[in-house]
Formats: structure tokens, C-alpha cells, sequence
């Protein structure tokens, strides 16, 4: 059986002030997974990947990377490192194409070499443009995504990426959440994301562990966390805008606007005993859908929409 | 990592540092060179008739050495010192340190970065100094040699002192109130002779008059003290603090938790 690409045990950290980072931890990622790492501010999560990219002295335990323990050999286990932090880490005085040329460099990786590989990943990030441009000038996001351009450079098997999509727009996370599946889909990169967002880690990742005062609570398949929720929230239109708040026997239901209802399904409620009450006050549902992620679809779609147009218009243009 | 990935580790280190300072040169270049110029037109060629010889050269030629030296080692120390700290603060050290280089190679990186940096600004500040006087170099490979090691253990020095930098206040104190006092009282501007017996024995106490004094022998032929001694001593501190740096390194002080 292949080696995990990651392999925690034991781990424990103390800081100096006494906090009890990490309480022995134990956690394997295997090769190829695209695994999320979940749990509230100050659990634990950047503090493991602190320690596994060396940038945390653990205090104990062990730590594998496809099978490198990191205190023999921490230098041959970083070949297979890419890290992608939480906050902005780069000169921001410095050029885009000297940015992620020094961190081959880093690496040991020839010009010769560099030079294509960087060229690839910003034109596949959308940074070629940019590339002689100071980073300082680039958006929130383009640094994020030269973030991810840096930590690609030496090819890594394994992409550690610390809350990539925090504070970054729905369309420019869509579009970072598409490439990321492809690199782990195609190039077989096994990726650990921290996020606070559930529905990134839910649209990407097959396992997931859960970090909560510096110990793992639950460690699972993402279908199968999913499966747990007790509750979930419908959001159902109405043909017609109600005055009050309808009564649903064992329901919690909030009116959203005039003719929208929102309503909170426990695990082992039937959506038709909600069907049947509205239908017995006079209240009629024309669709229904799940609450999560609605407004992001709507805002995908319009720009969707948007950019469609423009290159229709761009055609229109060319074509005069 | 291979000796060929090590190589190309450590120049691209070195390169992306003389980069930093040359891209911006209106900081880093041109201040040295304008404030030298100014010594030399002041002291040298204003007040320097007044004062006639010293050590039998006229003072013109007597300062020259010492205010090459002063620029190269001003210039390596705050180089290191900056530039490191500003990798620490902008949290760009992150880059290295998760990279497999050595930690060897990243001190290494910087100090070769500061000594380019000190050596240019000491090439430079000889060329302004020509349009003052002439220059005659009694012993060339002397004088390279403890130019080459005084940038060095001036930019070790300069890591040290990032490395245990918390703001960027901390940078600026060793050069305000230690660097420059010393390199003032360093015999940059006077022989250590005209002073009474006990200011020059404190004065021995002084590494950076060591410095100037083997420096301006090698233009000159003329020494306050022994120059092979000298010598000794600027390698033994070079060996020291390089050592000292890197055990700090190691154990992550100032950018690992």
C-alpha cells in the first residue's frame, strides 16, 4: 500500500506562553485526496500546517510526508511541499515573474526550466499579463492566485493550502475551486484545505477531519459529515406574498420577503406534512429550493450572463 | 539538495538582494555617495589645508581610506539588517523557509547580498573620492582583502540584528548609536597618536579602528597597529558570528514559533 502523503502522530505543540496548541493529534491524508481540514479560529488547523511545512517547531510527535519522516530528512520532504499560507507572504515590491522565479530558485530548479514552468502557471492563473508588474499593484485575489502560481512552481505532490479563497469574490472562488479539482484531478496533487466556508469543502473535498481545541473531533468522508446534519433549510416561493407568518405544527418557519418562506427541516421531518399545512391555509408553493449556496448560483449566473453578453457585443464590434 | 541546487539556491538569494538595492538606488546608492562627497569637500579639501599632514600624508589622502571604509561598513550592516527584516516583517522569510535550502545558504544569501552592496557603495564612494585627489594603493591584495572581510562581518552582523529585530526601530539602533560612534572614533579622521596614552589604549578597544587602520596601510603603508594581528582578529569574529547566526537560525529564533 502506497505511503500517506501526509502522516501525523502524536503531534503536540506548547507555546511559549503555555497554550496547549495541539494535544497529540494523530491524522493521515492519502496520496491523491483532496482533504479538508475544518475547525474554528484558534483549534489547532495552521498550527499543523505550520509544524508540516516547518514553519512551527513542534514540541512533539511525528510527522510523515510521502513517507519523509521530516526530522531525518526535512529538506527531501519539502521537494513535495507546495504551501499556499493564509496571509500574503511575498516582497510585494518585487515583479510577479520574480516572485515565483526566485521560489524554483529556491529549489534548486534551472532558469532553463523555471522560466517555461512559471510562464505555464500565470497564464493558467490569469497573471501573465501582469507578469512585470510590481505585486503590490495586483487585486486581493491575483495575489491569491500568485500565491498558488509560487507554491506550484517545483511541481509538488502535496498542495497545503491555509484558507485560499478567504475574502476573495464568488466568481474569482468558483474559478479557483475549478482549478484546484483539475490539478488534483489531473496531475494527481493531493491537496489539504483549511476553510472556514463548509460549502467550498463540500464542493471539493472527499475526507475531512474536524480540529477543535487542539484535538481531532471527527475525521471522515465529506458525504458522510454531510449525512449527519440534522438540519437543513428550505427556501420555498409562494404564488402569492403572505401577511403573516404561517403556523407549521413542529416546524420553525421565518418569512424571507412578501412571497418567500424559509423553512427549517429536522432530520426525520417530511417536507409534505409543510406542503400540506400551507396548502390547508391557502398557501401555495410554486418552487422550493436549498438554501445553501443560492445567492452564489444567482451571482455566477448573472456574471455568467454578463460576460456573455459582453462577447456577444465584442462579436457584434468585430464583425461592423 | 545537490551541490548544482545549492549553487543556484544561493545565487538566486544573492541576485534577488542586489536587485532589492539597486531597483531602489535613490535610497541605497546615491545617499552614501552625496554625504562622502560632502566629507571630502569639507574636510578634506576646506578644513584639510589648515590642518596640514597627518602621519606625513596630507589629510586629504589620510581620511580617503577611512571614509571608504566607513561607507562599506555602514552600508553592509543596515543592507542585511533591512533587507532581512523587512522579509521577516513582510513574512516573505516564509518563501526560504519552507524551501529545502540550508539554512547555511539562506545567511550565506544575505551576506553575500550586503557585501555586494557595501562593496559597491565602496567602489562608488573611491570614484567620487578621485575627484578630490589621486589615489595610490601600496599594497592592492591587503587592501581588497580587508575590504572583502569587513563587508562580510559587517553583513553577518546586520543578520544578527534582524534576526532579533521586533520593529523596525530595532534596525536602526546598532548603526545609530553604535556603529557610527565607533566608526567616528575609529580613526577615520585622525591618527590615534595625537591622542593621550589612555584615550589610545581605549581606542584599541575599538574593532572597527583595526579595520580602517589595515585599510589605510594598504592605500597608504602607514598603521596605527599590527597589521597581521588585525587580520587574525577580523577572521576569528567572522568565524564567530557566522556561527552564532546560524545556531540562531537553526533554532528558528526571531521567525519560527
Amino acid at each position: 500500500m502506497a505511503e500517506p502523503a501526509l502522516s501525523i502522530r502524536g503531534l503536540t505543540k506548547v507555546y511559549g506562553n503555555g497554550f496547549h496548541a495541539l494535544k497529540g493529534i494523530d491524522l493521515d491524508v492519502e496520496q491523491g485526496d483532496f482533504f479538508a481540514l475544518l475547525g474554528p479560529n484558534g483549534a489547532g488547523k495552521s498550527t499543523t500546517l505550520g509544524v508540516v511545512c516547518s514553519l512551527v517547531q513542534k514540541t512533539a510527535g511525528r510527522v510523515s510526508i510521502f513517507g519523509i519522516d521530516i526530522d531525518r530528512d526535512f529538506a527531501r520532504a519539502k521537494y513535495h511541499l507546495g504551501v499556499v499560507p493564509q496571509e500574503f507572504n511575498f516582497n510585494q515590491f518585487e515583479k510577479v515573474i520574480d516572485i515565483v522565479l526566485a521560489q524554483a530558485g529556491y529549489y534548486g530548479m534551472p532558469r532553463s526550466e523555471a522560466l517555461p514552468r512559471a510562464e505555464q502557471l500565470l497564464k493558467d492563473l490569469g497573471l501573465w499579463d501582469k507578469r512585470n508588474g510590481s505585486a503590490r499593484m495586483l487585486s486581493g485575489g491575483m495575489k491569491r492566485r500568485l500565491m498558488i502560481a509560487r507554491a506550484l512552481m517545483h511541481r509538488p505532490k502535496l498542495l497545503i493550502l491555509d484558507e485560499p479563497t478567504a475574502g476573495v469574490d464568488i466568481e474569482l472562488r468558483r474559478s479557483m475551486w475549478e482549478y484546484m479539482r483539475r490539478i488534483n484531478r489531473e496531475e494527481g496533487t493531493t491537496i489539504i484545505l483549511t476553510t472556514h466556508y463548509l460549502e467550498e469543502a463540500e464542493s471539493l473535498c472527499r475526507n475531512v477531519a474536524i480540529i477543535n481545541h487542539g484535538e481531532i473531533v471527527r475525521n471522515t468522508g465529506v458525504r458522510e459529515l454531510l449525512a449527519e446534519l440534522d438540519t437543513e433549510t428550505f427556501l420555498l416561493d409562494l404564488s402569492r406574498p403572505v401577511e403573516q407568518v404561517p403556523h407549521v405544527e413542529g416546524f420553525e418557519v421565518h418569512k424571507v420577503e412578501g412571497a418567500q418562506l424559509a423553512v427549517v427541516v429536522h432530520r426525520g421531518q417530511r417536507l409534505n406534512d409543510v406542503f400540506a399545512a400551507l396548502g390547508e391555509q391557502g398557501i401555495e408553493v410554486v418552487s422550493m429550493r436549498n438554501r445553501a449556496n443560492r445567492l452564489e448560483e444567482m451571482f455566477v449566473s448573472m456574471v455568467e450572463q454578463g460576460n456573455e453578453m459582453q462577447r456577444e457585443l465584442d462579436g457584434a464590434e468585430v464583425s461592423k | 539538495m545537490s551541490a548544482a541546487q545549492i549553487a543556484i539556491a544561493l545565487w538566486t538569494l544573492v541576485l534577488k538582494e542586489i536587485k532589492r538595492f539597486t531597483r531602489i538606488w535613490p535610497q541605497t546608492l546615491l545617499p552614501p555617495s552625496i554625504t562622502m562627497a560632502m566629507y571630502f569637500i569639507i574636510f578634506g579639501s576646506l578644513i584639510g589645508p589648515r590642518i596640514g599632514e597627518m602621519d606625513g600624508f596630507s589629510y586629504m589622502d589620510f581620511i580617503v581610506p577611512g571614509l571608504i571604509m566607513m561607507a562599506v561598513i555602514t552600508n553592509s550592516y543596515s543592507n542585511v539588517a533591512s533587507s532581512f527584516f523587512s522579509n521577516k516583517f513582510q513574512r516573505s522569510v516564509e518563501e526560504m523557509m519552507v524551501s529545502p535550502m540550508p539554512n547555511w545558504v539562506i545567511l550565506a544569501g544575505f551576506v553575500l547580498g550586503g557585501m555586494a552592496r557595501g562593496l559597491g557603495v565602496g567602489a562608488i564612494v573611491t570614484l567620487v573620492s578621485l575627484f578630490f585627489t589621486r589615489i595610490s594603493v601600496a599594497h592592492p591584495l591587503l587592501t581588497l582583502g580587508v575590504v572583502v572581510l569587513t563587508a562580510a562581518l559587517f553583513s553577518i552582523g546586520g543578520f544578527i540584528n534582524a534576526l532579533l529585530a521586533d520593529k523596525f526601530d530595532d534596525v536602526s539602533i546598532v548603526p545609530t548609536f553604535v556603529l557610527t560612534p565607533l566608526t567616528y572614533l575609529g580613526g577615520v579622521f585622525y591618527s590615534i597618536s595625537l591622542l593621550p596614552t589612555f584615550w589610545q589604549n581605549v581606542s584599541l578597544l575599538n574593532p572597527i579602528l583595526y579595520m580602517v587602520n589595515v585599510f589605510r596601510h594598504g592605500f597608504l603603508g602607514i598603521s596605527d597597529i599590527p597589521v597581521g594581528w588585525a587580520l587574525t582578529a577580523i577572521f576569528a569574529f567572522i568565524i564567530v558570528l557566522f556561527a552564532i547566526a546560524l545556531w540562531m537560525l537553526e533554532r528558528g529564533k526571531g521567525i519560527r514559533s
